[in-house]
Formats: C-alpha cells, sequence, structure tokens
C-alpha cells in the first residue's frame, strides 16, 4: 500500500490509465481542428468527437446531438440556466432550485437574482438532504420557467427523486435542470426516464480528464433552446463557441463507456467497502453521527460528524490521508458547511464532519489503514478536547453560556 | 494549506495538555470559544507566590489553536502574573507563524490567558475577604 491514500473523490478522480491510452495519439499525431471540414486532420479530429459523443449520450440514453461540450460543470450549470433565462424570459423569470446546490447553480441563480434577471426559490431539504417533490410542486409559480435541482449531492451523497421531480416538471411544461455532476457514470441516469430537460456532468469525476464537460440538451418533447453564453464561431450548433478539445473529448467518451462498462462491478466493490468503513468506524467511536441518507447515498460517499472534535485539525492528524471537512476552518470563508447546516446539522456538528469520497481505484487494505487512522487520531483529539472532558462530566454543552467571539 | 513546522510540532506534541482540578488553590481557569465557532481553549494556570508553576491547555478546534493554546502554556510557565499579562497574540502569530486566517487562534489564546488570569485573580481576591 502506498502513502498517501486519496478518498477524496468527490472533488476529483484520478484518470483511468485507458483513458490516457486513448487520448495520447489526438495531442501529437491527430491533432486536427474537429471544425476543419477540408482536409484529413479535421476529418479525423471530427470522427474521434463524434464517436466519444456517442460514448457519452449512451451512459445517460440521450441522443448523441444532444451533447453539448463544455469546459466542465460549472460551465454547463451557468449555460444551462442563464441560457433558458435568456431565452424563456418572455415566459417568466421564476426559477425554483434548493438549497444544498453546487454553489456553480446557486451562485448562478444568486447572479441573476443580484442582477434583477430572475426570482428564486431555494427549497429546503429534508434531515437527510432530500428534495421533497410536494415542494417543488408547491413552488411552481405562473412564472417559474426552470427547475434546478441535483441529482446527487457532493458532501453527503444524497440521491435526490429526481425522476418524481421530472414528472412535475413535464406535467406544468417547465424546464428542469439537472446538475448531474456527482451521479454520471456512478448510478444510473436516463433522460427519458427521468424527465430531464438539460443536464451538467464533467469528466474528472469518472476517471476522465480536467478541462472538459458536458451539459446536455433535449432536442424532442420539448426541444429546448438555450442562449448561448459564448460568442464565437458556432460550435456545438451555436449553443457554446471555441474549438473542441479533441483530447479531452475522446477521453471523456473512453471514461464514460468504462463507467457504463463497469458499473455494476465498481458499485457493488464501492458499496461493500463503504460500508465496511462506516460499520468500522461507528463501532469504534461512539457520538459518530452519520451525515446524509442511510440509503439513497452515492456508493462512494460517506460523511461522518465526530463530536467533540473540529474536523480541520483531524484532516491534520490524518495528513497521510487525502479527505474533507464541512468545518469552517477549512474554507475561506469562516462558515461551516452550508449543506450540513441545510439539513439541520448543528454548526458544532459540522465544524467535526469528515467526507470520505472511494472510487475505482481505493483497495482494502486503504480502507483498514483509514478506520485505524480515524480511530487513533479521533481518540487523541477527544482527550485534547475540552468538550469531551464536560460531557464525560455530564455537563449539557447546549446549557453553557459560551463567550463567542 | 501549508501548516508551519512549529504549529505541526505543538500538534504533534502538544505541552502541557491536560487539566487541573477546578477548586484546586492556586489554580486559575480560563474558557473561551464556542462550539459553534469551531473553537473553544481551556487555560488553566497553577500559582505559587505570585508565580506561575504550572499551566495546562485542552482545546478543540483546528491545529492552529491547539497550537497556540500550547505554546501559550510553555510560556506561562515561571512567568509572573505581572509578566504573563503582557502576552500578547502578536507573539503568538510571530512564533507560530500564522497566517491572516489564522489569527483569531491567537486572539483566542490570549483572551484564554487574560480570562486564566482574572479567574485566579478573582479566586485570590475571594480567599483573601474570607480570610479577613
Amino acid at each position: 500500500m502506498k502513502l498517501p491514500i486519496f478518498l477524496d473523490n468527490h472533488s476529483t478522480t484520478p484518470m483511468d490509465p485507458r483513458v490516457l491510452e486513448t487520448m495520447l495519439p489526438y495531442f501529437v499525431e491527430k491533432f486536427g481542428n474537429a471544425a476543419s471540414r477540408n482536409h484529413a486532420f479535421g476529418w479525423a479530429a471530427e470522427e474521434a468527437v463524434e464517436s466519444a459523443r456517442k460514448q457519452i449520450a449512451k451512459l445517460i440514453k440521450a441522443d448523441p446531438k444532444e451533447i453539448v461540450f463544455t469546459s466542465g460543470a460549472t460551465e454547463s450549470d451557468n449555460l444551462a440556466i442563464k441560457g433558458v433565462l435568456e431565452m424563456y424570459k418572455e415566459k417568466g423569470d421564476h426559477i425554483i432550485t434548493s438549497s444544498t446546490e453546487h454553489r456553480a447553480v446557486l451562485d448562478t441563480v444568486k447572479s441573476l437574482e443580484g442582477k434583477g434577471k430572475a426570482t428564486a426559490t431555494y427549497l429546503p431539504v429534508d434531515k437527510f438532504g432530500m428534495v421533497n417533490p410536494d415542494a417543488v410542486r408547491n413552488a411552481i409559480t405562473a412564472k417559474t420557467i426552470l427547475i434546478s435541482v441535483m441529482l446527487a449531492n457532493n458532501e453527503i451523497g444524497t440521491i435526490n427523486p429526481v425522476k418524481e421531480i421530472g414528472k412535475i416538471a413535464k406535467e406544468k411544461g417547465i424546464l428542469f435542470h439537472c446538475d448531474a455532476t456527482q451521479g454520471v457514470g456512478k448510478i444510473p441516469v436516463d433522460v427519458q426516464e427521468m424527465g430531464i430537460d438539460l443536464m451538467s456532468f464533467s469528466a474528472h469525476k469518472i476517471y476522465g480528464p480536467k478541462g472538459v464537460g458536458a451539459l446536455y440538451v433535449r432536442k424532442k418533447n420539448p426541444r429546448v433552446r438555450i442562449a448561448s453564453q459564448m460568442d464565437g464561431g458556432g460550435h456545438e450548433r451555436g449553443m457554446r463557441s471555441g474549438t473542441l478539445p479533441v483530447p479531452l473529448i475522446v477521453g471523456f467518451g473512453k471514461a464514460c463507456e468504462l463507467c457504463e462498462q463497469e458499473m455494476a462491478k465498481d458499485t457493488a466493490r464501492l458499496i461493500t467497502m463503504r460500508d465496511r468503513l462506516e460499520a468500522s468506524i461507528m463501532k469504534e467511536l461512539e457520538e459518530s453521527y452519520l451525515n446524509g441518507h442511510p440509503t439513497s447515498r452515492l456508493p462512494g460517499n460517506l460523511n461522518i460528524s465526530f463530536a467533540y472534535v473540529e474536523g480541520e485539525s483531524l484532516l491534520m492528524g490524518m495528513k497521510e490521508i487525502a479527505l474533507s471537512s464541512g468545518s469552517a476552518c477549512t474554507s475561506a470563508t469562516l462558515e461551516p458547511s452550508y449543506v450540513l447546516r441545510a439539513l439541520g446539522v448543528g454548526t458544532d456538528l459540522a465544524h467535526s464532519s469528515i467526507r470520505f469520497g472511494l472510487g475505482r481505484f481505493n483497495t482494502d487494505d486503504e480502507i483498514d489503514y483509514t478506520v485505524k487512522k480515524v480511530v487513533e487520531v479521533v481518540t487523541k483529539l477527544r482527550e485534547m478536547s475540552p468538550l469531551y472532558e464536560m460531557a464525560k462530566e455530564g455537563v449539557d454543552l447546549k446549557s453553557v453560556q459560551w463567550a463567542a467571539h | 494549506m501549508a501548516y508551519s513546522d512549529k504549529v505541526v510540532d505543538h500538534f504533534n506534541n502538544p505541552r502541557n495538555m491536560g487539566s487541573f482540578k477546578k477548586d484546586e488553590e492556586g489554580v486559575g481557569t480560563g474558557m473561551v470559544g464556542a462550539p459553534e465557532c469551531g473553537d473553544v481553549m481551556k487555560l488553566q494556570i497553577k500559582v505559587q507566590n505570585d508565580t506561575i508553576v504550572d499551566a495546562k491547555f485542552k482545546t478543540f478546534g483546528c491545529g492552529s489553536a491547539i497550537a497556540s493554546s500550547s505554546l501559550a502554556t510553555e510560556w506561562l510557565k515561571g512567568k509572573t502574573i505581572e509578566e504573563a499579562q503582557k502576552i500578547k497574540n502578536t507573539d503568538i502569530v510571530q512564533e507560530l507563524n500564522l497566517p491572516p486566517v489564522k489569527i483569531h487562534c491567537s486572539v483566542l489564546a490570549e483572551d484564554a490567558i487574560k480570562a486564566a488570569l482574572a479567574d485566579y485573580q478573582k479566586k485570590a481576591d475571594g480567599a483573601l475577604t474570607e480570610a479577613k
């Protein structure tokens, strides 16, 4: 086993060597511009792009013509939301979204609100982080033109009832955008069955290269139109100008193909490892709390709050394991995770949270090592924690008058 | 974010971690911060003849908060009450090479020192009044 261990697969993933292999010829040898229609270099590039488009579309049960390449999921979210708002402004300006969306969605919506271009409803989530479809239905007004709800959350892994939300959107004739960055390639996605009209996802979360993503834009029932946010050569059917990054797209295609072929195997492995990690930690450490949904959760996700210890110090004690925390100290804002807060997790426990993100290349040995290390460090830091000491003495921490600073 | 070697050293080998009994003679306890803010420091001093003979801490917080309080206990030992009053958060920032986002950890440590000294003073004054 090699150190450090990478257990932060929600942030990014290592590229699958098989993906890299398919990309390599497209840097030096087949370097053509896919938009060059008059020579062999261009044709080779175009062929590679179209073949990748097919692989990507197949993974999400879409038509290849419905795939628009972007630089990543953040751009896809921006393009979908701003593009729809601009295109359909005569119909209305109201967006329904949820409070636990990624900031690429939340900040896009807030920016539109700030400019007076949109009004928005931010739906709360239940204690497991799930959006209630009835709440979506109840939030719809005559002015609503877009619903944007994520497939799976990046911190807690909770999988939303997207199919139900899609059904409501269809019934009311409202477009449905889904940020599926964490879900695509990890769980089955079917844009038809889920009633999704626009969907954002990216390559680097599924063992592909960084710098490329896609926006699915429905072509039929209804034909969705978006205003482009990047002017230029009119690539991607006018929705996103800019020369296509052929090697990245080829890698993206291969990554999708591998996910499709290996999803069942990967999922089974990840769930076994994740459940073992969870059970072993919970057995050894009292007052550890699972954040997120107990069952409707991404296979590789585990988010736990360890009462009485602060997240950043936990990460510091486990430097040889790459993890992430909802603690404020790991962000620039000094506020702990807004996702955990939206679930109703207390600020104290939000500061104490650790996200484990398992992926295709993690091994059983790494999980064993992680369990041992987590137990060791949490125990050590609890010994050091005045809160743990007080709790052991029977002091109710909620009743203490803290000198907040 | 990269931590300075000194922060890492205090984090891995905390000095004077632990607790005195709060009602023990000559012990002053300062507890500052709040769990909601992500850091709570408990700093205790043991005073004999106006000199701090021992100090202990327990901290809930990030690595820099733990290091700041650990360093504070090191500095407090052997100082007189008057000398201890003069420890400034900026001294801690400098010694531990804390980045701007971690300055609040040093402020908290200074607050904890002040609170422990005040608690000791209060207890000492109380004992004096009782004796009279």
